[in-house]
């Protein structure tokens, strides 16, 4: 579905991503571990056309992505949650999740769609003519994927849906990821916590350094032991 | 002093302040609307407003030497050149944006300012060059229509003319008008969400330079409102006219909390009815030391008082971000 080759990306000089190669297949999940200033995050923005590449291939089912401006990708079926959230704070939390819709025009389903988002975070419904910037951090991280699912993605991109979030709240949000991908949407999972990623990735790669090092099933990379001393902190 | 004097005139300015005040808060939006999703000062915003203006005087001068000024409905012809000056003057900001102002989004800030400043004048010159050549003059006054002039009279003391309700009626359906389009249209919201933050915006499927245009196209309308009706309710302009109302619609702005689309609704408001007080009061209550000449230092200190304790603004607020 999604693949890169060879994606090199750099900010003004500096050089973010040094010849990325990677895959996702329709109805995985998939994980991308590494460390602060790897890359993952970098990588995201580049598939969701924040950045452009300086050379290689981004195709989605075949097709070129690279230059095609991110409200463009958004039509094609990427949704992305940024790092941070991203959230409009002076929006409500009906009006976030309109937005995440924006491409759309289809009334009746986008009603539907919204009906499946609050059954999937309730505290969503309970908060829905609240502005956004009055929710807790876990509140705004559901916020995020539930405006990104409103855009009804083939393939959604999570950029560290659990940080900053106390424990039971991170599992609550990776069970949602599984729901959500057992609905049919493909996952790209960047996470700091390598364990929970790999629990519910089928495949994950690890980055360092702006280049994919190691790729694997989430077994094999569980079991790696570079990859439980370096991320799974053993 | 005469307290009865005093109080007898304060519903005349009241109404003087609110047309004033609603002149300021429709030129306002537009500084307004587009430092809310640039976070730039778009300098060249008088001469839009002046343009408006200027365009409406055309089709009334036009319709008056043709001689059917006054045989036309005075509402049909004041629909028809608000029109006309909403579009010109939306037409006019949108190309502004294009050509000054897209090309230098990523340059420092300093640089679009600059070309504002830029734009701002050499459409002053072209105003005055094309009317020079066109007729003669650039002073220009508006064609008196004799129905709008008609005084209707509240209480024996107080009288309003029906241009000066027209104006106020105009300018509080726009702003309902655009109130209701921000706030409660899916292309309202868009704009709010850019506003907010642009790279978010445009993950959601938002074209952010479009929706950037978009905010130059109504603020644009809604200056060139504000130009004709300016034009009716003054008479006289020239092409420097829109210099001194577009610096007050600016500060009216940063009053009510510079972004922030109520904001410059309240500051125009404010400004404008202290502006009147000022020139009705000053000099009855000073007993003639300062006149009348003296209400835009009242006006300003005023200002400067409030935002020494809102630095924000009336209505700005600062929103917390939250880890």
């Amino acid at each position: 579905m999604l693949r890169l080759d060879d994606v090199h990306v750099a900010y003004g000089e500096i050089p973010a991503l040094k010849g990325v190669a990677l895959e996702v297949r329709e109805g995985e999940i998939v994980a991308l571990l590494g460390n602060n200033g790897a890359g993952k995050t970098t990588t995201l923005r580049t598939i969701s056309g924040l950045l452009v590449p300086m050379r290689g291939a981004l195709t989605l089912d075949n097709q070129p992505l690279a230059g095609v401006p991110p409200h463009e990708i958004v039509r094609r079926g990427i949704a992305h949650v940024p790092e941070g959230r991203r959230i409009f704070n002076r929006l409500t939390v009906r009006e976030n999740l309109t937005m995440g819709a924006y491409t759309r025009s289809d009334t009746v389903v986008i009603a539907g769609d919204l009906e499946r988002v609050l059954t999937l975070f309730p505290r969503l419904q309970e908060r829905i003519t609240q502005v956004a910037g009055t929710l807790s951090g876990g509140e705004q991280q559901m916020l995020a994927i539930g405006r990104a699912l409103m855009a009804r993605p083939r393939l959604l991109l999570l950029d560290e849906p659990s940080m900053g979030l106390a424990p039971v709240l991170v599992e609550q949000i990776f069970e949602t990821v599984r729901d959500i991908n057992r609905q049919g949407t493909t996952i790209l999972l960047v996470e700091q916590n390598a364990a929970m990623a790999l629990a519910v990735a089928q495949r994950g790669y690890v980055i360092e350094t702006g280049a994919i090092v190691l790729s694997g099933t989430a077994a094999e990379l569980a079991d790696n032991p570079e990859v439980r001393r370096a991320y799974l902190g053993e | 002093m005469d307290v009865e004097l005093l109080i007898g005139i304060l519903p005349q300015v009241v109404i003087d302040g609110l047309i004033l005040g609603f002149m300021y808060a429709l030129i306002a939006l537009g500084y307004t609307m587009v430092y809310g999703v640039l976070e730039f000062i778009n300098f060249a915003h008088s001469e839009v407003f002046i343009f408006g203006a200027f365009v409406g005087v055309e089709i009334m001068l036009g319709l008056k030497s043709a001689g059917v000024l006054e045989r036309f409905p005075w509402i049909l012809v004041l629909v028809v050149v608000l029109l006309a000056g909403m579009l010109a003057s939306a037409l006019l900001a949108f190309t502004i944006e294009r050509v000054a102002y897209r090309p230098l989004r990523h340059a420092p800030r300093l640089i679009p300012l600059i070309s504002a400043i830029g734009v701002s004048f050499f459409l002053q010159d072209v105003i005055r060059l094309t009317e020079s050549i066109w007729r003669n003059a650039f002073n220009l006054v508006y064609p008196t229509i004799e129905s709008l002039n008609v005084r209707l009279e509240i209480t024996e003391t107080i009288d309003v003319s029906i241009k000066s309700l027209v104006v106020i009626v105009a300018a509080l359906l726009m702003l309902w008008a655009l109130h209701a389009l921000v706030n409660r249209t899916k292309v309202g919201t868009a704009i709010r969400a850019v506003a907010e933050d642009q790279a978010a915006a445009s993950l959601m499927g938002i074209n952010v330079n479009r929706i950037i245009s978009l905010t130059f196209v109504i603020g644009g309308a809604m200056g060139g409102a504000a130009g004709v009706l300016f034009g009716v309710q003054y008479g006289l302009i020239n092409p420097y006219t829109g210099f001194i109302p577009g610096l007050k619609a600016f500060t009216a702005a940063v009053l009510g909390g510079i972004g922030n689309i109520p904001g410059a609704m309240l500051g125009g408001l404010v400004l404008g009815l202290l502006e009147a007080f000022a020139a009705s009061y000053l000099s009855l209550l000073t007993g003639g030391a300062f006149g009348a000449e003296y209400k835009d230092i009242f006006a300003f200190s005023i200002l400067i008082l409030i935002l020494i304790f809102r630095p924000k603004g009336l209505l700005g607020e600062v929103v917390r971000e939250r880890a």
